[in-house]
């Protein structure tokens, strides 16, 4: 009974769909011989494919009411409990930091290439965790604080000379400074005026930038900006990428390092507070505007020195590099990775820049893919590809 | 049972009557034409329990809104006096700063942390009394560790005092009803308050879980030292629970007294009944 009713329900939807596209897909007229051509074949494909992909939507979404199947269930705490265990922690890290340390030997400079785009992209999604995934702050500009990062790297060198590593903190600090800046105006604002308002300065940002010709060198961007050295020592152009994948993976150690004990400290849990409850949080005593602006300030320090990292990768920077798209995508890290996880946003983010990466072949559908994903994502796994769980502690208990 | 905490908040003070814990002068607050409070004086001594009543929109929530800093009052005086000789006025201060003063509340519709576990929730409430800061959390020195340590420990003994222990990993969201109820309570403990704001904290509990709270109230008044302001609406847990009772009706004080006075007070009758009552 129910089989046929949903086989019934999937034939209408492909009836329909060919309907639809009939018109678009079916009839081509030839203005130069005045023919009609009728590709009916066509017409079987969408109408088979239409069928066969509402069939699994629906078998999917049954799945999912029903709820979690008791296997997968016992899958995911299995391994769980497996990195739970000391000894597999130890191993499963050993071998990730020999992989990672052994990569740009391994591969080619392409891949490692690649692979520094990717993990300045977790770098800076680990940044918008802090202020999306812990705190709740929906931020459409994150952009432009990788641009204040980037800039400043470009400019400080052009006009003082600054080296990397000076211009490293020193990205960090003024976008640290600009999140402040930005951040205390604007923060009072709630969900979606935050998101309208971020997004407007991430804007702000890239037009000051693309405009303001004496001060950025206008669309023509920064050439020849160095790569960091080591010691003063002459580096080949491999050895230069090399080094630079080595210090993107330190960063993002850092990284992972320094957020993982902000979760799971005071300021952390008032964070995710503060994204549960405002006015509940409020009464607990906690500051709103203060722990909303470290946030806020703390992703934007981030998001400057990965624009750091960039520009010394790159060694040109211009605005188009820094449009609302960089915003999305960093955005789609977090969302799809799971908010508030550090390994789902690795995963994320790690997943969204190397897979277009090597599936080029697929590039004109890049933007069905990405989309289908998000929807998918959205229906069947709201919470992420790595959902975040939370922690238990350990507590003295008190005698009765 | 063991009481635990600050040792301010074990120690009963002096019921001196000459000066009140929270003293409300005159209060009044508008919203745009609507007078929702109307020059309201109350007064809360060391060691009372004192309960607001009276019917729907009479502006009980909006009196405790205007005391914890979530509203700003139009006129009126709020002040408290944590010891005889200290006066704070709480006029202006945000909700955060009031709590800081030594009041906690809790809320009319629960307000937990629902994507927290029941001890982070606790945890939370601990914010005031502590102060680890960016720096603090990266380096997780021997100060930081330790006090992480006395926020678990702090909690979850503020767990066991209520009776949710069972509970302590379980998200907050998942819980019982009436367990929700008491999680705040247990929250607004932990920021060491001397003052207690209960907003309907029966609401929606089954006999027993009520009469549980009304333990539960009279154990944190006598073995805490907490004095309690609550907004209820069961007339059975007023009555018995209350040292005193202060009804509003239309933002104004209509009357004021014991249990017992209140009970017989035709005004009070005329308000939640009608006028027509005893003709």
């Amino acid at each position: 009974m129910k089989l046929t009713d949903e086989l019934k329900k999937s034939t209408l939807a492909a009836l329909w769909f060919m309907f639809l596209t009939f018109p678009l897909l079916v009839i081509r007229v030839n203005t130069v011989t005045d023919t009609v051509e009728w590709r009916w074949s066509n017409m079987a494909f969408i109408g088979a494919g239409t069928f066969f992909m509402s069939i699994v939507w629906r078998y999917m979404i049954r799945k999912k009411n029903k709820g979690k199947s008791q296997a997968s269930q016992d899958r995911a705490s299995a391994l769980r409990r497996f990195f739970e265990q000391k000894q597999n922690q130890i191993m499963a890290l050993s071998i990730l930091g020999i992989f990672t340390l052994a990569f740009p030997h391994i591969f080619s400079m392409y891949q490692t290439n690649i692979m520094i785009s990717a993990l300045i992209y977790v770098m800076l999604g680990l940044g918008l965790n802090i202020v999306i995934g812990l705190a709740g702050l929906l931020d459409l500009g994150y952009v432009a604080f990788y641009a204040v990062g980037a800039y400043s790297y470009a400019l400080l060198n052009l006009h003082f000379g600054l080296t990397f590593w000076f211009a490293l903190p020193l990205g960090g600090l003024l976008a640290f400074i600009f999140g402040i800046i930005l951040g205390y105006p604007v923060l009072r604002l709630r969900g979606d005026y935050l998101a309208i308002v971020t997004l407007g300065f991430g804007e702000i940002i890239r037009l000051v930038l693309e405009n303001w010709s004496d001060f950025s060198n206008g669309p023509a961007g920064i050439p020849n900006i160095p790569k960091p050295s080591l010691f003063g020592m002459d580096l080949s152009l491999q050895a230069h990428t090399v080094y630079l994948f080595y210090i993107i993976v330190g960063l993002v150690i850092f990284t992972i390092f320094f957020i993982n004990r902000l979760q799971h400290s005071r300021i952390g849990r008032a964070w995710v507070a503060l994204k549960d409850d405002e006015i509940a949080c409020q009464a607990m005593g906690i500051d709103k505007a203060n722990t909303k602006l470290r946030a806020f300030a703390l992703g934007a320090m981030w998001a400057g020195m990965g624009g750091v990292v960039f520009a010394a990768k790159t060694t040109f920077i211009n605005p188009a590099s820094f449009t609302i798209w960089e915003s999305v995508i960093i955005l789609c890290t977090v969302v799809l990775g799971g908010m508030g996880s550090i390994t789902g946003v690795i995963t994320g983010a790690l997943l969204l820049i190397l897979l277009p990466e090597y599936f080029r072949a697929f590039a004109e559908y890049r933007m069905i893919c990405f989309g289908s994903v998000l929807v998918l994502m959205m229906v069947f796994k709201p919470g992420g590809i790595i959902e975040n769980v939370r922690k238990t502690y350990k507590f003295n208990a008190q005698a009765k | 049972m063991k009481t635990s905490g600050k040792p301010t908040s074990s120690m009963r003070r002096q019921n001196n009557p000459m000066t009140p814990l929270l003293e409300v002068n005159n209060l009044t607050m508008d919203f745009g034409g609507l007078r929702a409070i109307d020059t309201l004086d109350v007064e809360i001594h060391q060691g009372e329990i004192v309960a607001l009543i009276g019917p729907n929109g009479a502006g009980k929530t909006t009196f405790f809104n205007c005391i914890t800093g979530i509203y700003k009052p139009t006129q009126g005086d709020i002040l408290v006096h944590p010891d005889q000789d200290t006066t704070i006025r709480l006029n202006g201060l945000k909700p955060n700063h009031v709590t800081r003063k030594g009041l906690a509340r809790t809320f009319q519709n629960i307000r937990l942390f629902s994507s927290m576990t029941v001890l982070e929730n606790v945890m939370i409430g601990c914010h005031p009394v502590t102060k680890t800061g960016i720096l603090g959390a990266f380096f997780r020195g021997p100060s930081t560790r330790d006090e992480e340590q006395f926020i678990v420990d702090k909690s979850y003994g503020i767990l066991q005092k209520i009776g949710l222990e069972k509970y302590v990993d379980e998200l907050a969201v998942n819980l019982p009803y009436g367990a929700q109820r008491r999680l705040e309570i247990a929250r607004a403990l932990a920021t060491n308050p001397f003052l207690l704001l209960l907003d309907e904290p029966a609401a929606g509990m089954n006999p027993r879980e009520t009469q549980e709270l009304d333990e539960l109230i009279i154990r944190l008044r006598d073995e805490e030292g907490i004095s309690i302001l609550l907004i209820e609406h069961d007339m059975k847990l007023v009555m018995s629970l209350s040292d005193r009772i202060v009804v509003v009706d239309y933002g104004k004080k209509i009357a004021q007294g014991t249990p017992e006075e209140i009970r017989n007070n035709p005004l009070v009758i005329k308000a939640y009944l009608g006028e027509d009552i005893d003709a």
